[in-house]
């Protein structure tokens, strides 16, 4: 049982890093992104291409996946997002999954189809097991990995959020854009900035993740859903809002389909609605806020 | 009993608060509007007057205090059940239907009135009645060279008289008008100045406004609200001699005006 | 009376549009070799038009609304293969378990905002996906529901292999709800449907009761997309998972947007133009079709979707401007 908390908890801090930046550029800038999932898919393809092509070591290859997706997406959001804005969610809607299905087609042209293999230097294969018996915690390296990673960003996040100017000018145009700009804030760097920085993130979960959720064209569409659930849930006036809606949602999913595998991703689907009908704001919505 | 005391109470905002977090918005207010009223609600920016329609139109549930309406408790009851007993507000902002033109809208609105807006078999202009309703509000408005174009293509001045139009055809008991010319040019005031006038004497007004001349030449009674509570209340000539009044208008610049719209 | 002539003439049905629908239902018989494809648009359009009710007409924003297709789909199949193989019971019957299901959910799709609704109602969509896959014993899981034969039609008109009674059914069908929703859309119903999606607040300050108009008008096109989701597994004997999938729920969302919403037509024409797209491209780059897709979609948005779509409003715009 424990080893499915921790499990789940890796699930879950995976699925925050994946999805905080679709969480604050929703509260910043309103925008529905369904492309999101793509900046991930990115990451976890030049990490492949990367150890496989030019042999880098891993851990190389995950700031790269941050810098790629990152930089794919301040240019996107310079020349295509920018204009779009103000417009009305379905169309928000409508063009992200227009790009979504450019890049699974693109993908899947230049690369294939298959299942890409990541494998993962020695150090990080393995597992540690502690206690016995019901109490037994069964810990893969890799995962203890992805929580240590995902933590450190965490705290990196939060610092950067609450300690920094660009923090408060976050948070400034995320309440107020109106006011904010009147203040001297260059709206349109906070947003191409956290754009890039959200994106940058996605794909380095997207590399990290490629061993634990697998890797092909159509990962951006399957996991989409998640991330969706992580920020309606989560809320988007916070980072730990999404943060616990994440591993609220890895515990669920990975406990759900252990011991009840017959109803699998159903429970989380249901999970959600249920907590979406009786918080429709989300369930950790700051009071007073968005 | 005083002359006011004698009318009916139609409307009746009982110790009404409403505080947002730690800003408390609306501080027990209380308010009477009375039968056939014309009453103005008056008070600086940020005092809580929109607030207060919010509350009474139901848009906002009140932290606390009761709403009474022709004597009936409505303070749990929904927005659009309000309006079918007769309370019907204006929007500062105007909130209009923007695909739909003005005749489509106030047809809308009559037969939904009328209580047709459930029937999904009738075409929308079929009814005569509701029809000639419509064209009576068009021509009052001044709307019926423009009645078929969708609203989003009519200058300001158009779409803030099909914003009192759609209240009118509601058919109001309680009409709540809050800033009914605000943004209106100088030589379009008139017009809904006219209107505004020519309400019926049975419907019970309550007017929010900044203009001074507009709330001196309309109203016959006036509630001060600052800062979310009732500052004072009372016959226009009281208030703009209340000194209370005139300092809070200290500063915000309508301390002259207060005195020439009163002379 | 001036104001009544303005709103009945607009209501009135034209000219082109019996032409069109003579020439649409004399397709089959006209065009017999593409019977089948005439059959699966006829269906795509009826979807489409449902989700323009509550999309176009009412601006709930759903990315789940194949939930109802799929399960329309799925009893209708079910009563054929167990209890009658009479189309008609089965067409009743889809839509009634449809709209009771969108009855159902329209409770959860008037709260929050659009990101809510959007995951709610794609939540669903993915529940019954899932639903419909463990549950194999009763609807043959990732393998479908197969074997769906059908009794002839009105116990006159058998299926035949090329399609065409099955289209001339689909396409009736078609016709049929389209005329009652002709008439729902311009009624005083329909018009409370438009002011609530062009704004809610003021929709409710007028007296229109949001909540139950959205609820009736949900479970509406809930039973119509049910519907056409029973047409398709009975006219091709099969009903399977991607009933539910999101490719459907996305692909008659881009149908209806390609042909414009909130006009109805739109659903019929998106519907046609993106079946015949498919077909054409799916044969020129078989796998890429989601590409040109994808493209056709993000330039659409760049450019605006009302320059694009609906020839009659550039019309209608210009003689606006010259009335002013």
């Amino acid at each position: 049982m424990l080893t499915i908390l921790f499990d789940g908890i890796a699930y879950g801090m995976l699925l925050f890093i994946l999805a905080v930046g679709l969480s604050v550029t929703m509260g910043l800038m309103n925008f529905i992104n369904l492309a999101h999932g793509a900046f991930a898919m990115v990451g976890g393809y030049i990490t492949v291409l990367l150890m496989q092509r030019l042999g880098l070591p891993f851990l190389l290859c995950l700031p790269a996946a941050f810098l790629g997706a990152a930089l794919i997406g301040a240019l996107l959001e310079r020349t295509l997002y920018r204009p779009l804005y103000h417009r009305p969610h379905l169309d928000q809607v409508l063009f992200s999954i227009g790009l979504v299905f450019m890049a699974i087609a693109s993908v899947d042209y230049f690369i294939g189809s298959t299942q890409q293999i990541l494998q993962l230097p020695d150090w990080l294969k393995g597992r540690t097991e502690l206690g016995s018996g019901a109490w037994q915690l069964g810990m893969g390296h890799y995962r203890l990995f992805i929580i240590a990673v995902c933590l450190a960003l965490t705290v990196v996040l939060q610092f950067i959020l609450s300690r920094t100017r660009f923090g408060s000018r976050l948070r400034a145009s995320v309440d107020d854009q109106r006011v904010a700009a009147g203040l001297g804030i260059n709206v349109n760097q906070v947003f191409l900035s956290t754009f890039a920085v959200g994106s940058g993130l996605a794909g380095l979960g997207g590399a990290l993740g490629a061993e634990v959720l697998g890797l092909d064209p159509n990962f951006p569409l399957k996991f989409m859903v998640y991330f969706l659930i992580v920020v309606a849930v989560g809320g988007t006036s916070s980072i730990s809002g999404p943060l616990l809606a994440a591993l609220l949602l890895g515990i669920a999913d990975v406990a759900g389909k252990y011991y009840i595998p017959k109803l699998g991703a159903f429970i989380v689907y249901t999970l959600m609605i249920v907590i979406l009908v009786w918080r429709p704001q989300g369930l950790f919505v700051r009071q007073g806020g968005k | 009993m005083s002359e006011r005391e004698a009318q009916t109470t139609v409307l009746h905002a009982q110790q009404l608060v409403k505080r947002f977090g730690g800003i408390t918005a609306t501080d027990h207010v209380t308010l009477e509007l009375k039968k056939g009223a014309r009453h103005a609600l008056i008070g600086p920016n940020g005092a809580g007057k929109t607030t207060l329609i919010n509350l009474l139109t139901g848009v906002l549930p009140p932290t606390e205090g009761r709403i009474v309406l022709d004597g009936q408790d409505i303070t749990d009851l929904p927005p659009h059940l309000r309006v079918q007993r007769g309370m019907v507000r204006t929007f500062q902002i105007n909130q209009l239907f923007d695909s739909l033109s003005p005749l489509q809208t106030l047809a809308l609105t009559v037969s939904r009135q009328q209580g047709l807006g459930a029937r999904w078999w009738q075409k929308l202009g079929r009814n005569a009645q509701v029809m000639a309703r419509c064209e009576q509000l068009l021509e009052r408005f001044h709307l019926s060279e423009v009645m078929n174009q969708p609203t989003r293509v009519l200058p300001y001045g158009k779409r803030r008289l099909l914003e009192i139009a759609i209240a009118l055809s509601c058919e109001p008991r309680v009409l709540l008008l809050d800033e009914p010319v605000a943004g209106v040019p100088a030589g379009e005031r008139e017009e809904l100045l006219q209107t505004v006038a020519a309400l019926p004497a049975d419907v019970s007004v309550l007017l929010i406004e900044h203009d001074m001349d507009l709330v001196f030449s309309f109203a016959k009674y006036m509630t001060v609200l600052v800062n979310g509570a009732v500052l004072t209340e009372g016959e226009p000539e009281a208030i703009a001699n209340d000194e209370r009044v005139k300092a809070v208008y200290l500063g915000h610049g309508t301390e002259a005006t207060l005195e020439d719209g009163h002379g | 009376m001036k104001a009544q002539d303005a709103l009945l003439g607009a209501s009135r049905m034209k000219a082109w549009e019996l032409a069109l629908w003579l020439a649409l239902l004399a397709s089959p018989l006209a065009l017999p070799t593409h019977a089948l494809i005439i059959n699966e648009i006829a269906i795509v359009a009826l979807f489409a038009i449902s989700l323009d009710l509550i999309l176009g007409y009412s601006g709930i924003v759903s990315l789940g609304h194949a939930a109802f297709f799929g399960l329309g789909g799925y009893a209708a199949g079910l009563l054929a293969k167990h209890i009658s193989p009479d189309p008609l019971t089965g067409l009743l019957l889809a839509a009634v378990v449809s709209a009771l299901a969108g009855a159902l959910m329209s409770l959860t799709v008037l709260r929050g905002n659009d990101l809510t609704r959007l995951m709610v109602t794609l939540g669903f969509a993915l529940i019954l996906y899932e639903l419909a896959n463990k549950l194999d014993w009763l609807t043959g899981g990732a393998d479908g529901l197969q074997g769906v034969t059908m009794g002839p039609l009105l116990g006159r008109f058998e299926f035949d292999l090329f399609g065409r009674t099955a289209a001339l059914y689909s396409l009736t069908v078609l016709l049929l709800v389209f005329l009652v929703l002709r008439r729902v859309v311009h009624s005083p119903y329909g018009a409370t449907l438009m002011a609530i999606r062009d704004n809610r607040l003021r929709a409710m300050s007028i007296g229109i009761p949001v909540a139950s108009r959205l609820a009736s008008v949900y479970t509406l096109a809930a039973g119509i997309a049910g519907m056409a989701g029973a047409l398709l597994t009975q006219t091709t004997g099969f009903a399977s998972l991607d009933l539910f999938d999101i490719h459907r729920s996305a692909d008659v969302m881009l149908m209806l947007v390609i042909g414009g919403t909130g006009w109805l037509y739109g659903g019929i024409f998106g519907a046609a133009v993106f079946k015949v797209m498919q077909d054409v491209l799916s044969n020129i780059t078989p796998q890429y079709w989601t590409f040109w897709l994808g493209l056709f979609l993000v330039v659409l948005v760049m450019v605006g979707r009302e320059r694009l779509v609906r020839p009659r409003s550039w019309f209608a715009r210009g003689k606006t401007q010259e009335a002013r």
